[in-house]
């Protein structure tokens, strides 16, 4: 018989009024995956954190290794072995990979941080996992797949015997995901034992042994994956006939003739020589790997960072985008990549985030019309089903999925000529993910023009009229989407 | 009449909704006023006494108000004490020398702005830290204001200009209560009305979120330390107005206490949020904790040491609300 390692009771648990589980069973057995899916805000991330002790259940039960109530907080649960990769990311930006990952962890010699040892161990573990950074790069200047990567790293830094992935991969691309699920196969076989959340089916079904289905604070189902197919997990997820894939249907209106952007021989830090034209109500994908200068393009195009050398047009016009004023001058947006940190102030409420990005179509003589901003803020929160007590909720209560709804509406409130998204979907549930994908689509359809980076070939398949491939800084494919046969094809252009 | 039923029942479901600690200012500010009563009766609980507070803690108030949105933004103002006390300085010499009260006014105006854009500018464009440019501004305006009359004090014989900004009642009401309301009600219609009041709040709350918002950090910062300059020039204003001069050592302490009753107010030290009029509260709260004191006859230095200690529980009760 297998081992269990850990077992979750009747979990129930509310904030304020809000029920985020409801008597919720969850068992994990010695060097199993088990998966934990569900839509955005079902509780996911609620129930993990309970086992790792950051919130205490109002109900239920515990029991690690059969002993009952072995956690009360976060020094429990890791004295316990119990690691977890947050999805909000927990890194500190100022200290250097190394540093974080051996944060609270520091091994000393004579009394002070062995600083040598931390570098040769950290250089290590990002050897082991692949990952091309140094030791001593500071967060900061990370772009957020590699932020996950360090969390990644960290959480395997230590010797678990539990290990959370909380989505994980939200903007990671395929090679590095292949990169992780051999780590993790090596973990169990090990006899170490794993939770994995994600929205992304294809991995539940790659790395899971198990699954269990949360819906609404409630779990639906708990069923060996060998038994299930996506279809029937997404039936219990949603409980609905939702969209479920992603699939390219033709254009009711053609792409524009006008160009709307040109970008000539760009090249910066990644970049070199980049050279495309994006014309009216255009979808551009942009595919590659970390690194590959994706997030590059898309900041230089905002104004965020400088390019060393090419040339841009709008419109016919030759412009000079040096900061983010001229960039919104022109009127561009960017969706940026890591909610937390660019997107949202986590401390101020829905609407108030909602609205940041377009207050001149609030004002009116220098007055802020409050219905009018209720009115567009409730517009949003319908359209894109964004699950909130109000829209003066706080915007860092809401589940993660949800908090990436609450970014892109607050630019796409903003009706700008060039939208440009960077991982919009990261975080989000398959319905959602849909209902964006096709909100691209409409807006596309009215004459906005879009980038789209995703590291989700997919969802790029589904919306974009054409795909650059982007790798190590140089545009290696430009294809058109009618040329596409199949997603093997954007992936080996993606590796080089 | 079941309507009424459920108005109540919402009443009071509204009523236990409201978070005590949050609001920690309003309870304090009730509770410490009931002692008071209590304890000193007629001394506390007169129309002239509470006038006196009300003239007493203005000048604390209008600043408050103006810190809010600094403290808001994320920053800090150190110099505001030392701006009021140039200010009156400035405003008592142009009055003796052109007789002109409006001139006067607006030059003492002119000044403070002039020094909270100076340390708008080196805060922003050069990058010093807002507390350290405020706390070389503290001193320098400080200094500017010895300098200029060699530490004397300059009388202001012009009886209209004390009248308005200083002696005057309209009513009844001491005049002094009448600018802070004036000064009050700006300030809440700004910060809740119009869009400088909710980028205020989107440059304190994350700084890179509303850059990437299109939003002009560095105007917004700058535009909040020119608040603050001006709000202190017109404190000077009126303390030359009260005591019919100006002279430098007006203001002096102020800043800590401005701050304190900021935060008192339920306004995140740390910046992204504002309570405009809890700021004004905790400066009455303050005021009233001074009178008080003096009432009960305790010592200066007993008065510090209970003051101290009130401050801090306080801001404590409310803190701990706020970092769930
Ligand atoms: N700290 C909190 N305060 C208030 N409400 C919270 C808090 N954390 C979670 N919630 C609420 O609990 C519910 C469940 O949230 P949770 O984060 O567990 O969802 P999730 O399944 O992880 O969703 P996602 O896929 O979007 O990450 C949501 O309605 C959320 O708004
Ligand atoms: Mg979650």
């Amino acid at each position: 018989m297998t081992h269990q390692t850990l077992e979750l009771e009747g979990m129930s648990k509310s904030f304020g009024g809000v029920k985020a589980l409801d008597d919720v069973d969850f068992d994990l057995v010695e060097g199993e995956v088990h998966a934990l899916v569900g839509g955005n805000g079902a509780g996911k991330s609620t129930l993990m954190k309970i086992l790792t002790g950051v919130y205490q259940a109002d109900a239920g039960v515990i029991k690690v290794a059969d002993k009952v109530g072995a956690i009360r907080n976060p020094t429990d649960a890791m004295k316990n072995g119990i690691r977890m990769v947050y999805q909000e990311l927990s890194l500190i930006p100022y200290l250097t990979v190394a540093e974080n990952i051996f944060l609270n962890y520091e091994p000393m010699r004579r009394g002070t941080i062995d600083k040598a040892q931390i570098v040769s161990k950290t250089k290590a573990l990002l050897d082991e996992l692949g990952i091309d950074l140094t030791p001593d790069q500071k967060i900061v200047d990370l772009s957020v797949g590699y932020c996950q990567l360090v969390e990644i790293a960290k959480a395997l830094s230590a010797q678990a015997s539990i290990l959370v992935f909380d989505e994980p991969t939200a903007s990671l691309t395929s090679s590095e995901v292949d990169k992780l699920f051999e780590l993790i196969r090596l973990l169990k076989s090990r006899g170490v034992s794993i939770v994995y959340i994600s929205h992304r089916m294809k991995e539940i079904f790659d790395i899971s042994d198990r699954i269990t289905v949360l819906k609404d604070g409630r779990k639906v189902m708990t069923a060996k994956t060998e038994d299930l197919d996506i279809g029937a997990v997404i039936d219990a997820m949603i409980g609905k006939a939702a969209e479920r894939n992603f699939e390219w249907t033709p254009r009711d209106v053609p792409v524009g003739d006008e160009v709307r952007l040109e970008v000539e021989n760009l090249s910066g830090k990644i970049l070199s020589d980049v050279s495309f034209s994006l014309n009216a109500g255009e979808v551009l994908g942009i595919a590659g790997l970390i690194g590959s200068g994706r997030t590059e393009l898309l900041e230089i195009l905002f104004g965020l960072r400088k390019a060393s050398g090419g040339r841009l047009r709008i419109k016919g016009k030759d412009v000079q985008i040096a900061s983010i004023k001229d960039a919104i001058g022109e009127n561009i947006a960017l969706v940026p990549e890591d909610r937390r940190r660019k997107g949202l102030a986590l401390i101020h409420s829905v609407k108030d985030n909602i609205l940041i990005a377009s207050l001149n179509k609030v004002t009116k003589n220098g007055l802020l019309q409050n219905k009018k901003a209720v009115e567009i803020v409730e517009q949003s929160v319908s359209e894109h089903s964004i699950k909130t007590g109000s829209i003066d909720t706080i915007v860092g209560m809401l589940s993660g999925g949800n908090q990436q709804k609450v970014l892109l509406s607050k630019w796409l409130n903003t009706h700008p000529d060039i939208l440009l998204l960077n991982e919009p979907t990261a975080g989000v549930d398959i319905a959602s993910k849909a209902e964006i994908i096709n909100f691209v689509r409409k807006l596309s359809l009215g004459g906005t023009s879009a980038i789209l980076v995703s590291s989700e070939i997919a969802e790029l398949l589904a919306v974009c009229d054409r795909i650059l491939v982007l790798n190590d800084g140089r545009v290696v494919r430009s294809l058109k989407r009618d040329a596409i046969q199949s997603e093997e094809e954007i992936q080996h252009a993606i590796q080089g | 009449m079941p309507y009424k039923g459920n108005h109540m029942e919402r009443l009071i479901r509204g009523a236990s909704k409201i978070n005590i600690q949050e609001n920690i200012v309003y309870f304090a500010f009730v509770i410490v006023v009931i002692f008071f009563i209590f304890t000193l009766g007629d001394r506390f609980l007169s129309v002239v006494n509470i006038l006196n507070i009300a003239r007493q803690t203005a000048i604390i108030s209008i600043m408050a108000v103006a810190m809010t949105f600094v403290i808001a933004s994320g920053q800090i103002d150190l110099s505001v004490g030392s701006i009021a006390a140039l200010s009156s300085l400035v405003v008592a010499l142009c009055l003796r020398e052109t007789d002109s009260l409006v001139l006067s006014v607006l030059v003492g105006l002119f000044v403070g702005t002039l020094i909270g854009a100076t340390n708008g500018l080196l805060a922003t464009k050069v990058g010093v830290p807002a507390f350290l440019v405020t706390l070389g501004m503290m001193g320098i305006a400080k200094g500017l204001a010895m300098w200029i009359t060699n530490t004397m004090a300059v009388p202001i014989m012009d009886k209209d200009y004390n009248v308005i900004f200083g002696l005057g009642t309209v009513a009844g009401i001491p005049i002094l209560l009448i600018w802070t309301a004036v000064v009050l009600i700006a300030g809440v219609f700004v910060m809740h009305q119009t869009p400088f009041g909710k980028k205020i709040l989107a440059v304190g709350g994350n700084e890179t979120g509303a850059r990437y918002s299109g939003i002009n950090v560095e105007r917004v910062k700058m535009l909040a330390m020119c608040l603050t300059g001006a709000a202190a020039a017109f404190a000077g204003i009126l303390y030359a107005g009260r005591m019919q001069a100006g002279r430098f050592t007006f203001g002096e302490g102020d800043e800590l206490t401005v701050i304190a009753a900021v935060v008192l107010g339920g306004t995140n030290l740390y910046g992204g949020t504002a309570r405009v009029v809890g700021a004004v509260v905790g400066s009455l709260l303050i005021g009233v904790i001074n009178n008080g004191l003096i009432i009960l006859g305790l010592s200066v230095s007993q008065q510090i040491i209970v003051r101290g200690m009130i401050v801090i529980l306080a801001a404590a009760l409310g803190l701990s609300a706020r970092k769930r």
